[in-house]
């Protein structure tokens, strides 16, 4: 099957060269997903399909075009290619676009464990009586668990290929399963929700199913009864869950796309202290087994390790060749695109070096501040590092989580509370491309009462 | 129009037997119910960014997917393959849900009842590119002319059409043929020093290319994008706390949409898990609030003549006068809650299970002058335009984030202040509203709705609301 699409993508790229492109790029793409969907106890839903589909870029000379189609024969490459090159006769000539210089194509060639073949072979009931055994683990946790959003176990693998009309061919599977569960606690009026999701790129390092519901049910019950505080000025701990979304804040501002055109409050600040000295960011796509590993990325550049910011000073943006050419610098392998058009610039596993301290030696730290578990809406405006956020969790009180707390916002300049960051936890893990460990900012403004 | 008439039984050569072969298969072990969704969606994109046509885009999708329903339980499973073999395999795989003996199809189908809510001019594909590519030329320059402050534009201008086929088991046919185009405008500003400001303006709906010829030009997406931009660059810090907020027409009716809109969909509320399940018939909102769902508003972005499960659309009471009416069906919740479907019923695409949703969520106007309503106000924040907005339902706690107010002191409008979220609680932020002004007004065709990982375009609309208390998220004490 593979060397069939692989075949595909080379055909079509020598068609487009034929039909008057001067380079073409074309991406496929084809998966299959299963997802067994589990409710007060019972199957509420199975899901199991596949489904394919390839996209082809063109530049005749400066001016680009794509196109994509679900028709993978003869026919519909033919279609897609002509498609293409018809929309590269109305766009503009632009100086900067263009593939990869050759020197920069290249995959890692080595085994980056993003496949394990029994994904695809895993029964669809043992996937059910994983899903049943998680929600069961969080209703049978506490009393006032009576209810739930349901349980869930789901897998995906895919393959993804590419080609380009400057030698480049290559392909990779890769594979990866979850398993969540939402309960609902419930005391009194009082209801509220949270869940837990553990996701791998083999089952056998899934969380167990009990472990997935008990934390579920232990997160949904503490948020019972929770307070709205004054409005005040404190220091704001961030979960691993709720640093992570801070992080996915600085991918934004990091993103060459936003460098080059002024749209964040980091551009030009190269080789500047834009943060704490506590804080290192690193990009890397070649960490084997994670969600954000590959062997090249979207333009086929050999995916690498990138230090984005090191002991707070700002290091490198991530680029793509397009960002890149626009700043003169080189690409950093972060493009990343679906299976059409222009690339952007995605992350590989973009994370925060571990630090020394324990989320409870944070805790403890602090006399009175906000223990963030849930941000709802809002978010940084990455032009200017304005951040304003709904949020959820837990008030500290002499050094104890004391209260649950909601319906409050938090808010800060993205700036000052990069510099501001005063501890970094050492509990890293990687649930997802974005990781961060627990995180303690100084002072940040609570909007509450 | 029958079958034989329509896209897919041209295109395809699908014929009533094979509808009803795949939907026997599909309830081959039994099952209540089961429907066939067929979908070809042709789309095309166009962008500009620093004067350069940098993106050009076309291309198509098709599928068709396959529902079971045996009790509260689904079995779904979809194909980008229309030959029989592949529909026969995906029918097979829904199957699966269901153990027990084959139940019986209908035999023939009735073709459903539907509106005619967007008759197009000139379909999307009927329209010359170079047409499409000077949309975005005429926003980019407008937008720089606005102001000379004015350094960055991005503007985009994306259609589609997407053809629909859903088959039931019960004998229902539908057909629809769905346009959508959008425009977008992002520009940057600058003073000589200082950070830059963004601006934001974009819609559109179920319309094509011509709509923006006539009606809503690039000229009047551009010029509202770059006003914003220059408006931010004298804002000052958004207050923090508690105060009075009036939210202006049109699009601020995300407030409805993430307040109450979710918490009735009716998923939700037959589990039990939503801050509004089990009060039908109680007081949700102050008695000036009438809350409706509406999918018949002509060329909307939220409208359709049928939705995805191919029930018609209506126009749904959700708070009527305070009072909370009823909930966003679709065909399993309203089957299992032994209510009606309520046109509710969507999906992102045939790879995807459909689940209640929203149409165009608006509030009645009410009788108060817009101006008297900012009169009454000694201190307090005047939201214009919004950024996203989210909600967790079984809290009732819902965000939404201002991206234009302007303080409200003694009864004026004064200072812009920059972006901050708003936070209130579903069940109790519309009990604060005090005065509904005469001035509803639907927003301009911008809204994408996610819920469980599907996106949906929906649509809003308020008239100018006074709301006596909400936090307000910024940084100013």
């Amino acid at each position: 099957m593979s060397g069939t699409l692989e075949q595909f993508a080379a055909d079509a790229v020598k068609l487009a060269r034929s039909l008057g492109a001067s380079d073409a790029e074309c991406t496929i793409s084809e998966g299959e997903e299963f997802s067994a969907a589990i409710r007060m106890r019972e199957v509420e839903s199975l899901k199991e399909a596949g489904s394919r589909g390839a996209g082809i870029r063109v530049l005749v000379g400066q001016r680009g075009g794509s196109s994509y189609t679900s028709d993978l024969s003869k026919t519909g490459m033919e279609q897609m290619v002509r498609a293409a090159l018809e929309l590269a006769k109305i766009t503009s000539d632009d100086p900067h676009a263009g593939l990869p210089d050759v020197a920069e194509l290249g995959k890692l060639e080595s085994d980056l464990c993003l496949y394990d073949p029994a994904i695809g072979q895993m029964e669809t009931e043992w996937k059910i009586a994983q899903a049943k055994r998680a929600e069961e683990a969080a209703l049978s946790f506490d009393p006032r668990i009576q209810n739930s959003e349901g349980a869930s176990f789901d897998s995906q693998q895919s393959r993804r290929v590419f080609a380009n009309s400057r030698g480049f061919l290559g392909s990779y599977a890769s594979a990866s399963c979850g398993l969540s569960v939402v309960p609902v606690a419930r005391q009194n009026e009082a209801m509220e929700r949270d869940y837990w999701h553990s996701a791998a790129r083999s089952a056998a390092k899934l969380e167990s199913p009990e472990d997935v519901g008990r934390i579920a049910a232990q997160r949904a019950l503490r948020r019972l009864n929770a307070r709205k505080v004054p409005t005040q000025k404190v220091p704001v701990v961030f979960e691993p869950r709720t640093a992570r979304a801070l992080l996915s804040e600085i991918f934004d501002a990091v993103n060459g796309g936003a460098i080059y055109k002024h749209a964040s409050f980091l551009a030009g600040k190269l080789g500047e202290t834009i943060a704490s000295e506590k804080l290192t960011v690193i990009d890397d796509a070649t960490i084997p087994g994670l969600f954000g590993t590959s062997p090249f990325d979207d333009e086929g550049v050999a995916s690498r390790r990138t230090v984005v910011i090191e002991r707070g000073v700002l290091k490198s943006y991530l680029l793509n060749t397009y960002t890149a050419r626009k700043l003169g610098l080189k690409t950093t392998g972060n493009a990343s695109r679906g299976i059409t058009g222009n690339a952007g610039v995605g992350p590989g596993n973009f994370f925060i070096e571990a630090g020394a301290l324990t989320p409870g030696e944070i805790i403890k730290g602090v006399r009175s501040g906000f223990y963030v578990t849930e941000l709802i809406g809002g978010g940084a405006n990455t032009v200017t590092g304005d951040y304003s956020s709904g949020a959820a969790g837990l008030w500290i009180e002499n050094g104890e989580l004391a209260y649950p707390v909601s319906e409050i916002t938090i808010a800060g300049d993205m700036s000052r509370m990069l510099r501001e960051i005063e501890h970094i936890g050492s509990d890293l893990e990687f649930r997802g491309s974005i990781a961060a460990p627990t995180l303690m900012i100084a002072e940040m403004m609570i909007s509450g009462q | 129009m029958g079958l034989s008439q329509s896209f897919f039984a041209e295109r395809f050569g699908l014929t009533e037997r094979d509808l009803e072969a795949y939907l026997s298969e599909a309830l081959s072990a039994g099952g209540e119910y089961a429907d066939l969704y067929f979908e070809y969606l042709a789309t095309s994109s166009i962008g500009i960014d620093e004067e350069i046509v940098k993106s050009a885009t076309e291309g198509v999708t098709l599928g068709v997917g396959v529902r079971v329903i045996a009790g509260e339980r689904t079995g779904y499973a979809y194909s980008d393959d229309l030959s029989p073999e592949k529909i026969r395999k995906a029918a097979r795989v829904a199957a699966m849900i269901a153990k027990g003996p084959a139940s019986t199809v209908k035999t023939g189908f009735e073709v459903a009842r539907q509106h005619n809510l967007y008759s197009m001019i000139r379909a999307p594909h009927e329209l010359g590119l170079a047409e499409r590519v000077e949309l975005v030329k005429r926003a980019d320059k407008a937008a720089r002319a606005y102001d000379s402050r004015v350094f960055q534009v991005q503007a985009t201008y994306a259609d589609s059409l997407r053809h629909v086929m859903v088959a039931t088991s019960e004998g229902t046919l539908s057909f629809d043929r769905q346009p959508m185009a959008r425009m977008s405008v992002m520009v940057l500003a600058r003073e000589k020093t200082g950070a830059p400001q963004h601006g934001y303006a974009g819609g559109g709906g179920r319309v094509t290319l011509d709509f923006f010829l006539n009606e809503k030009t690039p000229e009047h997406f551009a010029t509202e994008a770059a006003r914003q931009a220059i408006v931010q660059l004298g804002a000052k810090e958004a207050p923090a706390g508690e105060t009075t907020v009036v939210l202006g027409p049109g699009w601020p009716g995300i407030l409805l949409h993430e307040a109450v809109g979710h918490g009735l969909e009716a998923d939700f509320n037959r589990k039990g898990t939503s801050a509004f399940s089990g009060r039908v018939g109680q007081q949700v909102a102050s008695p000036l609030c009438t809350v409706i769902d509406d999918g018949t508003i002509h060329n909307r972005r939220g409208s359709l003549n049928v939705d995805d499960e191919g029930v018609p659309t209506q126009r749904n009471v959700l708070i009527e006068n305070g009072i909370l009416r009823g909930y966003l069906q679709d065909k399993l919740s309203s089957k299992l809650m032994h209510s009606r479907p309520s046109g509710n019923g969507r999906r992102e695409s045939y790879q995807h299970i459909p689940m209640p949703r929203m149409t165009n969520t608006y509030m009645l106007a009410g009788e108060s002058d817009p101006e008297e309503i900012i009169k009454s106000v000694k201190k307090g924040l005047y939201c214009k335009m919004f950024g996203g907005g989210q909600v967790d339902i079984t809290s009732g706690n819902f965000v939404f984030s201002a991206t234009e107010s302007y303080l409200i002191e003694d009864g004026k409008l004064t200072a812009p202040v920059r972006g901050a979220s708003l936070i209130g609680n579903g069940p109790e932020a519309l009990k604060h509203v005090s005065m509904v002004g005469r001035d509803l007004q639907l927003d301009e065709g911008m809204g994408i709705c996610g819920k469980e990982g599907q996106s949906v375009p929906v649509g809003v609309g308020i008239p100018t609301v006074k709301i006596d208390k909400m936090t307000v998220g910024g940084t100013a004490a």
